[in-house]
């Protein structure tokens, strides 16, 4: 294994300062992404940071890195391309609970089911930030926003449930307020090898008035602090629902298992961008023969 | 020119489409050319297949109009069809279990009853009872006789079509291909003998197969898609040989993962494409519009099919032109091409993956199901892998010394250097909200409305960059026409046949082919039509949308328009027949023919539960209180021929006004 030679974190200070509101839980995420990146000593011309469209998605301006800002809830698939594009390129996907979880959500399942290669950071604020303050999928119910005024009235979808059960092979839940241990999570996805998810309580201070740090603070425990073992798949889908007066945060579940790129044998002679181009002579003789 | 059309009609499942390819192959291996189209008409019992398979010594542009020698695989075909084989012609069935009624054969035309049975009886000793199927092997050995090709030719095909699986299958096969050869040449007369067969190989392919093979040669590394008629057929070509190809081939869970996936990939370094059909194309217009203002090169293929909505999924259509022009919000710089033919498509394909590149935008190539799925003989040359692959104004290398790299810099040309992830000391972000040159978003933190001028107008000046390099459209046929047909993709193979038909007829005609929709050659396409007499579109769509979009672009209003929209496409009598109808200024007739009351009664009584009853006769009455003149079909009994009932349909509106199942 070659040695990691450390970066430090402003490697990859971006061009241009964040503009989140002050106090937003993003700032810490994007922090822990910068740290991570750099234990893992990635370069950042190495380093693809993708994301859809919120405020959470926002983060790749503000990071020294390959960038793709996408649409609304496409991140996935754009991150999925890019990535079977260049396999050497370290791609981690961020973005907020309603790009991920709600209109990008059915991508999300399939890339999990894959066990695509990549890291998924969810900046979830519950709430729809961008656009000041509208339900979002992981909005908890009785939750008063702008488009649920009488009280939200559907339950919230658990993410991590859904993680360990599609398939994803490291599924993750971090705290923006506890940046240390986040840095962990998000390095951990990010030397995993396959489909890393990692759900981050990341308060937004301007819309949700409900989950906020106190209210996390108060709440959150480390699993590895109780020693978990994050091997057992019936185990961990259970915990997963411990929702409540105390809510577990650290690796919930992680497994080792063959990846989407190590079945796709048009990847096993290294990455695409680097292929020959063009037809081969003989093969393509030997594709008009077959037609006559 | 010498040349004869072969139809052979079946029910699904038959195996028509093996004993066309049998034939087809044949021909094309022996220099002729072939052009066949399979409409899948369900308007008979278990479906009804019809594949037309049109052969001449010179190029075929389309399956045309006629028909020379009918093979009819069940009692269904033979009534449906009968009647169209042309003087001269002749029809070939299993005489055992299919009759052919006198009266349904035109003067001239030989009938063949094969007496399977009879002639099988050595082979059956020799390898055992002959399944159903394999009396389409008997037919085509008959119909290489009618159709003066030997025998030599087809038993080559044989062997090779069934080399996996041994030889008594082959040995099997040649024999049944040579005992049909045998009795139709002791039992009748060749219907084409005088063949020009130059013995020059041509590939038999789809335009979806040349769309494929010529992605593979443009250098494509990465394919993504999700299935859907007529789009579906890139995929299996690309996923059967992607061990060859190196490509990868992704199908995808929805078509807006299929187009962000390709431009994802785009934007990562490799040449990429996806195809879809209308329905899937509507669901990626949103992605398309993010190609455009983060300048990522893709090659999206929009394959035609009847709309809207699911409308029609296995039938051709030209009607989604408006539908690719608008993709996506905004304003954008965008190729949109819709080749002719296959070769064309070959080649549209080549320069698609070379433009988006060169100008770092989407490129929309539409074809449509006729072109897309129809087999035609091609000149090998047509497909060459001699393909310049240059990927436009790339940075591959950037030293810290050479400054700030700027993704998006403006220039004249409109084209900024691309450099690719991974590449040191030019990172950027491909970003979907409008940014500077260093991709900075001027969208909601920093707004600028003169930097979003200029980058506008940078992005923009591509269009008119790229127009100066594609070819513009040209009339073909006689200067001094009297008549401009106007068309656009598969349709031009019908309109050229119908020209020359016309001028020969003495109504001089030429026409124009449009390939190029966005951007459009406005300059020499109003040039053209201004000098013109009579113009006419000639589309298959309701709503003329070429004819359209030369309107607003040129501000030329067509003379006439023929469309066709039932899903099957143009003929050239058609087109001709209707040029004379809008030179002698009459209106178009919609009334339900004779035969079209026919094929109503046919799908009624196959959706009523009436498979033992068929149409016999049809007679036009007034309209007995109905408000309008009515078609009053007599049903028969298909086995006895005993009165089945009778069904009246409009014949203005088609409503079906009675049915009435005689008692049994
Ligand atoms: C197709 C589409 N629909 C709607 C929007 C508007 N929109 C932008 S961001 C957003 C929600 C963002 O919520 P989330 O992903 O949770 O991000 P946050 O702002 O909370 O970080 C919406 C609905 C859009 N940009 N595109
Ligand atoms: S609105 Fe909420 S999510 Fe958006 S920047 Fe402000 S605090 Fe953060
Ligand atoms: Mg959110």
């Amino acid at each position: 294994m070659a040695t990691v030679i450390e970066l430090p974190v402003d490697t990859y200070k971006g061009p241009v300062d964040p503009d989140w509101c002050p106090g937003c839980g993003d700032f810490g995420v994007l922090k822990s992404v910068q740290e991570a990146a750099g234990r893992l000593g990635v370069k950042p011309e190495n380093l693809l940071v993708v994301s859809g469209i919120g405020c959470s998605s926002n983060l790749p301006g503000f990071i020294h890195a390959y960038g793709i800002h996408s649409l609304h809830g496409r991140s996935v698939p754009v991150a999925t391309g890019a990535h079977l594009a260049n396999t050497d390129l370290k791609t981690v996907i961020t973005g907020g609970d309603g790009d991920g979880y709600g209109i990008g959500i059915g991508h999300l399942l399939h890339a999990m089911r894959r066990n695509l290669d990549v890291t998924y950071v969810v900046m979830d604020n519950q709430i729809y930030g961008l656009t000041t303050g509208q339900a979002s999928p992981t909005t908890t119910k009785g939750h008063v926003t702008k488009s649920t005024p009488q009280g939200n009235i559907e339950s919230p979808l658990n993410p991590l449930a859904l993680a360990i059960t599609s398939g994803a092979t490291y599924v993750a839940r971090g705290f923006s307020g506890e940046q240390k241990h986040l840095v962990d999570m998000i390095a951990g996805g990010m030397a995993h090898k396959g489909f890393a998810l990692i759900d981050v309580f990341s308060p937004c201070v301007t819309y949700n008035k409900i989950n906020t740090y106190p209210w996390f603070k108060e709440r959150v425990y480390k699993l590895e602090d109780k020693g978990w073992d994050s091997g057992d798949f019936y185990k961990s889908l259970e915990k997963s629902f411990e929702w409540g007066d105390t809510i577990p945060v650290g690796v919930l579940y992680k497994t080792d298992m063959p990846t989407y790129e190590d079945g796709e044998p048009n990847l096993h002679k290294g990455p695409l961008v680097k292929a020959k181009l063009g037809a081969d002579k003989a093969v393509f003789k030997a594709l008009v023969e077959e037609m006559i | 020119m010498h040349e004869v059309t072969i139809g052979i009609a079946g029910a699904a499942g038959d195996g028509l489409d093996k004993s066309g390819d049998t034939l087809a192959r044949s021909c094309g291996r022996l220099g002729l050319y072939v052009y066949a189209y399979n409409s899948y008409q369900s308007i008979i019992r278990g479906g009804h297949i019809w594949l037309k398979v049109r052969v001449g010594d010179e190029k075929v542009y389309c399956h045309g109009d006629n028909l020379n020698v009918l093979v009819a695989l069940n009692q269904d075909s033979i009534e449906r069809h009968a009647p169209e084989v042309q003087e001269g012609g002749a029809i070939v069935f299993n005489g055992d279990r299919i009759k052919c009624d006198e009266s349904l054969v035109r003067k001239g035309v030989q009938v063949l009853a094969l007496p399977i049975t009879e002639i099988t009886g050595e082979l059956k000793e020799k390898y055992g009872p002959i399944k159903p199927i394999m009396q389409n092997t008997i037919a085509i050995g008959a119909v290489a006789f009618l159709a003066g090709i030997g025998l030599e030719e087809p038993t080559k095909v044989l062997s090779d079509t069934f080399a996996h699986k041994g030889q008594e299958i082959i040995d099997l096969n040649i024999g049944l291909l040579t005992v049909g050869y045998e009795y139709a040449k002791k039992n009748a007369k060749a219907v084409q003998s005088e063949w020009n067969m130059s013995g020059k190989r041509r590939p038999f392919v789809t335009g979806n197969e040349a769309i494929a093979l010529a992605a593979y040669a443009a250098g494509c590394k990465f394919y993504s898609a999700y299935p859907m008629t007529p789009a579906s057929t890139i995929l299996h070509w690309m996923a059967a040989h992607q061990h060859e190809t190196g490509i990868l081939v992704k199908q995808c869970e929805d078509e807006l993962s299929v187009v962000n996936m390709a431009i994802g990939a785009g934007i990562g370094g490799v040449r990429s494409m996806c195809a879809t059909a209308g329905g899937g194309f509507a669901l990626m217009t949103e992605a398309i519009g993010m190609a455009g203002i983060m300048e990522v090169p893709v090659v999206v293929v929009e394959v035609q099919r009847g709309g809207p909505s699911t409308g029609l999924p296995t039938k051709t259509e030209q009607a989604d032109l408006f539908q690719v022009f608008g993709a996506s919000q905004g304003e954008f710089p965008r190729l949109i091409v819709a080749p002719r033919d296959i070769a064309d498509a070959y080649q549209a394909t080549v320069e698609s993956f070379h433009l988006a590149d060169k100008y770092q935008l989407p490129v929309l190539l539409m074809s449509d199901l006729l072109l897309s799925e129809h087999p035609e003989t091609v000149d090998a040359e047509s497909f060459s892998p001699d393909v310049k692959i240059d990927r436009g104004e790339l940075v591959e290398k950037w030293n810290e010394s050479d400054g700030k790299y700027r993704r998006f810099r403006f220039t004249e040309s409109g084209i900024s250097p691309r450099a690719l992830p991974g590449t040191a000391n030019t990172l950027y972000v491909s970003a979907s909200d409008d940014h500077d040159e260093e991709s900075i978003l001027i969208s909601d933190m920093f707004t600028s409305p003169p930097v979003r001028r200029k980058i506008m107008e940078k992005r923009m000046r591509k269009v008119e960059n790229m127009l100066k390099e594609l070819p513009a459209p040209e009339l073909e046929g006689p200067k001094d026409a009297e008549v401009t047909l106007v068309c656009w993709g598969s349709t031009s193979g019908v309109v050229k046949e119908a020209a020359e038909r016309l001028t020969a007829q003495g109504t001089k005609t030429n026409f124009l082919v449009i390939k190029y929709i966005a951007p459009f050659h406005v300059k020499e396409v109003t040039e053209l039509l201004s000098k013109a007499k009579k113009k006419i579109s000639v589309e298959v769509n309701f709503t003329s949308v070429m004819a359209k979009l030369i309107k607003m672009e040129t501000g030329i209003s067509m003379d006439g328009h023929i469309n066709r929209y039932d899903g099957e496409p143009l003929e050239p009598q058609e087109v001709a027949d209707n040029v004379k109808r809008l030179l002698a200024n009459k209106p178009k007739d919609l009334e339900v023919s004779e035969d079209e009351a026919r094929e109503m009664v046919y799908h009624y009584l196959r959706t009523h539960g009436g498979e033992k009853l068929r149409p016999v006769k049809v007679i036009k009455e007034s309209s007995n209180g109905h408000g309008e003149p009515v078609w009053n079909i007599e049903i028969a009994e298909r086995v006895t021929g005993k009165k089945g009932g009778s069904m009246k349909i409009g014949i203005h509106t088609g409503a079906t006004y009675s049915f009435e199942k005689a008692e049994s």
